[in-house]
């Protein structure tokens, strides 16, 4: 690996003792990095001040301070833990129910030109309907259960993983095809080194949009008809007027979703090292 | 490693036409001629005279409007009947050079140990021992030119089907690559059909050089190169390879001339 190290080195065109300089530095100490995190800390600041100052209604916009309290008390009442468990259930159900066949469809999809225009119109008449006014007629077929609920998450996770997994095998390069065809590979070998492999990226792409997309409608339905969730901890909170609940309910569905792209974008690079290193 | 080839292939009144939405193309034209044995075949033509197609036809990758492809001696032993080196792209990014090298094997479902250590050999032979466990994107065009041209020969083909594999590369790199070629053809030897529009190339790896009119391709001329093997750059200067090489031209220059509607 020496060699490649220095072929970048010298195909680079900045010069090299500052690029040195750079690399030598911690991670901590880089611009890209305190940057953004000051500009952060100096807005929860000023938000901090205006609320207590009362320049901002503390009943509109409560201090971070105590919005971060009552997310401490929220954790160690146990109310958070039986909530977010409510939530991440049906997120992760919702996933596997609808994520899996758009995986298996996509794929086909994109690998049969046949299948793709027999079932092409289906998808496209139906994508952009916004699912969660699905809800009431899945609840009329389904009742009022939790299965409603994880059957609308599961349409929502569906399209976007169809849609990235069909896209992914349709961006191989026919070339891979013919070297697979010209080497004699059955269509087992044809699936598992050349059609799964190369539609990994954009496959994790999918899982990514559909793990949000499945958030979002978890969240959506438990808004509207849930007795445990995320959701119904937000509306309860604005029900009762009580702020500070709602924000901290907020935050922690933000960090859910932040953490579940951080997730995937780690989970994209162990499994795709071949794609990673060329972007960083 | 010699091994008797009894091989020989048979191109007859070979036509192929495209359909396209503009209506019928026709990309090659009454191709007639044969190869046998352990004989380097080079094939010129301008671009576009459908050499590419010709040899994806011989490789079973597509169907010919009309006429036949005979290929006698075939091996019972497993080993496939041609392995083609693509112009490029060909290896796959998300494979090491490793496993792009023994991807032949692995779809003959060789042993994962045993191909490894056949595809090890080879990728030193080619002189990429420490590059095994990289991936393409880590390496340069020329590299994985060569990680192609090893997974060919790995699979140990009757025949290779060569389609510019050096043509994106750069003049200096060509040279050392092709000599590299040769060096290995000449240890393995076996029948190779090699597509190339660089005469030089013809000349230097082909013991016959056939030349393709434009688009529709046929036949225009075939022109036996007399230097004995094994052969090297050197070869290159003599008068009777100078005076080949013009009589190429000569008659390719006409067929580039007319494909680019730019009068003798």
């Amino acid at each position: 690996m020496a060699h490649l190290e220095d072929a970048r080195t010298r195909s680079a065109t900045e010069p090299v003792d500052t690029r040195l300089k750079r690399s030598l530095r911690p991670a901590s100490m880089r611009l890209e990095w305190w940057l953004p995190a000051s500009m952060f800390a100096a807005a929860m600041l000023g938000w901090e001040w205006l609320s207590r100052s009362g320049r901002l209604s503390p009943l509109f916009f409560p201090a971070p301070s105590v919005i971060t309290l009552t997310l401490v008390r929220l954790v160690l009442s146990g109310k958070l833990a039986s909530n977010l468990a409510a939530t991440l259930t049906r997120v992760l159900l919702g996933l596997a129910l609808g994520g899996f066949p758009g995986l298996i469809l996509g794929l086909m999809m994109g690998w049969s030109q046949r299948l793709r225009l027999i079932i092409d119109p289906f998808i496209a008449a139906a994508h952009p309907v916004p699912k969660i006014a699905l809800l009431p007629i899945i609840m009329i077929i389904f009742g009022i259960g939790e299965s409603s609920k994880v059957i609308v998450v599961g349409v929502a996770a569906f399209f976007p993983m169809l849609l990235n997994a069909m896209a992914g095998v349709r961006q191989i390069s026919p070339i891979h095809f013919e070297v697979a065809q010209n080497y004699g590979a059955s269509p087992l070998k044809v699936l598992t080194r050349v059609i799964v492999p190369g539609s990994l990226p954009l496959v994790l792409t999918g899982a990514r949009l559909a793990l949000n997309s499945a958030l979002l409608l978890t969240i959506a339905v438990e808004l509207v008809a849930a007795q445990k969730g995320l959701g119904v901890m937000v509306w309860f909170a604005w029900q009762t007027l009580r702020t500070e609940e709602l924000y901290a309910s907020v935050a922690v569905a933000a960090i859910l979703g932040a953490s579940f792209n951080l997730l995937l974008q780690r989970l994209t690079a162990h499994l795709v090292p071949w794609q990673v290193e060329r972007e960083s | 490693m010699i091994s008797p080839n009894p091989m020989t292939l048979e191109c007859q009144r070979l036509c192929k036409e495209y359909r396209t939405r503009s209506g019928v193309v026709p990309a090659l034209e009454n191709m007639t001629f044969s190869v046998a044995g352990q004989e380097f075949l080079c094939v010129v033509g301008p671009s576009g005279c459908g050499k590419t197609t010709l040899l994806k036809l011989i490789a079973g990758l597509l169907k010919p409007t009309s006429g036949r492809i005979i290929c006698d001696g075939a091996a019972a032993d497993g080993r496939p009947g041609n392995a083609m080196v693509f112009q490029e792209h060909g290896v796959y990014p998300w494979m090491t050079v490793l496993d792009n090298v023994a991807f032949g094997l692995e779809m003959r479902g060789v042993g994962r140990r045993q191909r490894h250590d056949q595809a090890q050999a080879f990728i030193e032979r080619v002189g990429l021992a420490s590059f095994a466990h990289s991936y393409p994107h880590e390496l340069s065009v020329g590299m994985r030119q060569r990680v192609g041209i090893a997974r060919a020969f790995v699979a140990d083909p009757q025949m290779l089907l060569m389609d510019e594999p050096f043509g994106s590369l750069d003049a200096q790199t060509r040279l050392v690559l092709q000599e590299e070629l040769l060096r290995i053809w000449e240890d393995h030897q076996k029948l190779v059909i090699y597509v190339t529009h660089d005469i030089e190339e013809a000349v230097l790896l082909g013991d016959r050089v056939l030349v393709m009119t434009g688009r529709p391709g046929r036949v225009r001329e075939e022109i036996p190169i007399p230097v004995g093997r094994p052969r090297d750059l050197s070869n290159m200067g003599r008068p009777d390879v100078m005076e080949i090489k013009w009589r190429i031209w000569k008659t390719l220059e006409h067929e580039v001339r007319q494909s680019l509607w730019i009068p003798d």
